[in-house]
């Protein structure tokens, strides 16, 4: 048994590290907080530099060619800075999904350029408060035309295509399809949504009869876009980890400094009792996600299982280190100015963003139910 | 053992809504609880709602007449409240300051405190905030470090206090400081009035995580005070304190914002990827464990106020709902977040469910969870003053002050 990243794998994870310390600093995340800017141009052109944007697209289409272990280890880095970047919807959702559905012509004409980072793509699923499936979904494509409202859609202002879940008028979960449309045509208009992360651009999209292509055989929607969720939980649930575990040292910092009643408050066992359950709920999340990994990289047959274990797991430890960290560090923690707050936000929005704990119960319990009649 | 009123509560509850449906508008939908809190003239509108409510004898209800209040019962105060709660008017400003700080004056002051003081407060036309926090302590709020050293008739102040609420708007705020760091530090404090207007008194506002600037940074050089604005003697500022803080405890018990029926209205509406919210199992759980938590704290007020009414003072035993609102206020908005999948991280009023509500809660509960006791803290006092169990080992308690180890 080797449950364990490779040193070629890990000494990647050391170059994203050191990169992201260097020029993704909390100051960069409180000014895309505190400023319009909708996200680091600085930091993202510096990955793209590196070829992480084309980690995991092959040599053919101009990528690295490497695999699903190596996006892993950049994801956790990103989440361990809460870096603002568009990483997730252009490499771990547009690349996939053109990866995953698009027709020669389509993979030979994005990919390359998503792999250079000319170009920002996106996953458009979601059509305001209700959760995307084929009851919800109502855009539509005909002959070629897009029509409807999308939001929240991740980097939606910034991306230049989109890969959007429509429907195209078939029955029960064949009711949906993928295109492909590119965002700086006519019949789009594009707004910045307020949300609870403004370090993570979201938009709404309206599109009125814009130019879009199908994206994989029509009716397959459903299933593309969720075997794509699959694969993206695995790397967010990486992204997950690395955020809960700075807030988890954050918080054990401030328990090391902080004094009240003339002790450190580390030494009250309401604050150990606390960072121990962290580190327990941040261990069982990267097991899970190691798990996820290996079934991903190895296209294995407990994916689904592997990944909603990850996702649900990831988001659990996620959520309470950042409450907690506030929690932790008392009032301060719920300042403006305290850096506690980016963490709290962002947990919270990946917690949302590829679908809730609901959503990923019932994939995950609909699946060991099959196996189990099996 | 019954909630009915008596005839007399009856003849009273019928009189309050005569005289709330003559001036004020009923709710008619949760929407409308909204739109009259919020806006930049909320200050002005609290005050003028004060005062008439003051001028028709429905403002503290149970302080004596002799103060400008009524003289009722707890249970008058009850019903009041009970009613007022179906009508759209400003609340929030007066919480602290009447909740808290007058109920202290009240304790502790002298008759000219009483008589200068307490009038104005229940009017509206003066607004009170608690100055007990410091930068180097909140849960130790005995731990400060901000002094007073005794000039004549006057008492110099220096120091700083944090997150003060509302001291922005605020006339007047009830101070603890130091006034002996040569003793231990239970020893060497005392309370004071103060005037927010006071030469040396600096207020900056502090903005929250949720964007909100509600609290404060109080500087204070060279503030004087007179002697005659200390509350209770020198020395004596911790036993006053814990009558505000215990009059916290009542006060801020509550929590507020959406609760189980709001979160019943959303899962009506809302749809997951397998079917209505409503119809999901995990969604009904978390109804259920809502309501039975909500309910159990109501009943437990009605305990407290029925004690109350038999003339006994409530204990930390009322610790208990902060412990359960708190997290509670704070889940729920996780949770109706959830519900509206990644749409949930909208927070628009015009977009989201219900005004974004439970995106706001969501934020305000971290900060809930904090305020007026942490969580820690307040299951420490249920343990330890209710439980019998043994205090943490202190180092503090017999060390003078001024040698006691300290942090950040
Ligand atoms: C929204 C808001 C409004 C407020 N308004 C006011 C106001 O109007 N006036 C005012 O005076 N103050 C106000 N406060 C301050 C509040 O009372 C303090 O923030 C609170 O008491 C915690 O103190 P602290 O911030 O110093 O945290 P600390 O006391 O430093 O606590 C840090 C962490 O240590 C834990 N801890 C501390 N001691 C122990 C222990 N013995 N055992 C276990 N755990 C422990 C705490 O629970 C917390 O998790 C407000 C705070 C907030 C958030």
């Amino acid at each position: 048994m080797n449950f364990d990243f490779s040193d070629d794998q890990k000494m990647l994870k050391e170059q994203v590290s050191k990169f992201l310390s260097d020029k993704c600093g909390y100051d960069v995340v409180r000014r895309v907080l505190e400023s319009d800017e909708l996200y680091a141009e600085d930091v993202w052109k510096g990955l793209v530099e590196m070829g992480l944007t084309g980690t995991a697209i092959p040599e053919e289409y101009g990528g690295l060619g490497l695999g699903a272990l190596e996006l892993c280890v950049v994801a956790e880095e990103l989440g361990r800075v809460a870096a603002p970047v568009p990483f997730s919807s252009s490499v771990f959702l547009a690349t996939e999904a053109i990866k995953l559905a698009g027709s020669e012509a389509q993979k030979q004409k994005y990919l390359p350029k998503l792999a250079a980072g000319e170009i920002i793509g996106t996953l458009a699923m979601a059509e305001g408060t209700n959760a995307p499936s084929p009851r919800t979904v109502k855009a539509s494509l005909k002959g070629g035309k897009l029509t409807g409202t999308k939001m929240p859609v991740p980097d939606g202002e910034i991306a230049d295509i989109a890969v959007v879940l429509v429907n195209t008028g078939g029955s029960g979960d064949k009711a949906l399809s993928l295109a492909i449309v590119e965002l700086n045509g006519s019949g789009i208009s594009k707004e910045q949504l307020k949300t609870i992360d403004p370090t993570r651009g979201h938009a709404a999209l309206k599109f009125d009869g814009a130019a879009a292509e199908l994206m994989g055989a029509e009716g397959e929607g459903w299933d593309l876009v969720r075997r794509v969720l699959d694969g993206a939980a695995v790397w967010t649930a990486f992204e997950q980890v690395g955020g809960a575990e700075t807030a988890m040292w954050m918080a054990r910092d401030y328990a090391l400094e902080r004094y009240a009643f003339g002790r450190q408050i580390g030494s009250y066992q309401a604050i150990k009792h606390k960072l121990a359950d962290m580190y327990v709920k941040i261990e069982l999340a990267r097991s899970n996600s190691y798990y996820g990994a290996m079934m991903l990289n190895d296209n294995g047959a407990e994916l689904i299982e592997a990944a909603a274990a990850a996702r649900i797991s990831a988001t659990q430890a996620y959520i309470y280190a950042a409450q907690e960290n506030i929690q932790t560090h008392g009032g301060i923690g719920y300042t403006w100015e305290a850096n506690t707050q980016f963490f709290y936000r962002r947990a919270k929005l990946l917690a949302l963003s590829l679908g809730s704990q609901l959503y990923w119960r019932e994939r995950l319990v609909t699946q060991l139910e099959a196996r189990n009649a099996a | 053992m019954d909630f009915n009123d008596t005839p007399e509560e009856a003849a009273y509850r019928a009189e309050v809504r005569k005289w709330l449906d003559a001036n004020a508008k009923r709710k008619a939908s949760k929407k409308d609880t909204l739109e009259a809190l919020s806006g930049t003239d909320a200050l002005q509108r609290a005050k003028d709602w004060q005062r008439k409510k003051a001028e028709a004898g429905f403002a503290c209800i149970t302080w004596p007449k002799e103060y400008g209040g009524q003289g009722g019962t707890s249970i008058q105060s009850v019903i009041y409240s009970q009613e007022e709660a179906n009508y759209l008017v400003p609340t929030g400003f007066y919480d602290i300051g009447l909740g808290m700080c007058i109920p202290t004056v009240l304790a502790w002051g002298t008759e000219e405190h009483k008589a200068r003081y307490v009038g104005p407060a229940i009017r509206g036309e003066e607004i009170w905030c608690q100055l007990f926090s410091e930068p180097a302590g909140g849960s130790d709020v005995a731990g400060l470090r901000t002094r007073a050293e005794k000039d004549g008739d006057e008492w110099v102040i220096n120091g700083q206090k944090v997150w003060t609420s509302g001291a922005h708007y605020c006339d007047y705020g009830i101070v603890v400081v130091r006034t002996d760091p040569t003793v231990p530090k239970h020893k060497g404090l005392t309370m004071f009035i103060v005037d927010m207007k006071s030469p040396g008194v600096e207020v900056r506002p502090i903005r929250q995580m949720s964007g909100e600037a509600n609290f404060n940074e109080v500087f204070f050089t060279d503030v004087r005070v007179p002697d005659s604005d200390r509350l209770g003697q020198p020395g004596d500022g911790w036993k006053v304190a814990l009558t505000t803080l215990m009059n916290e405890r009542l006060a801020v018990g509550g929590g507020g914002g959406a609760d189980w029926s709001e979160l019943v209205d959303l899962a009506r509406d809302a749809e997951l990827a397998d079917g209505p919210a409503i119809n999901n199992g995990a969604v009904r759980e978390r109804i259920a464990q809502w309501y039975v938590e909500t309910q159990g704290l109501k009943y437990t007020k009605f305990r407290t106020l029925t004690a109350l009414s038999k003339g006994q003072t409530p204990g930390p035993e009322s610790s208990i709902s902060k412990i359960v609102s708190a997290p509670k206020m704070q889940e729920l908005g996780s949770f109706a977040m959830d519900l509206q999948d990644i749409g949930g991280i909208i927070r628009d009023r015009d977009i989201s469910a219900q005004n974004a509500t439970f995106q706001n809660q969501w934020f305000g509960g971290a900060g809930y969870r904090i305020a007026g006791g942490t969580d820690e803290i307040l299951r420490n006092i249920v343990a330890e003053r209710v439980l019998g169990l043994p205090q943490d080992i202190r180092v503090d308690k017999n060390v003078p002050f001024n040698e006691m180890p300290k942090g950040k």
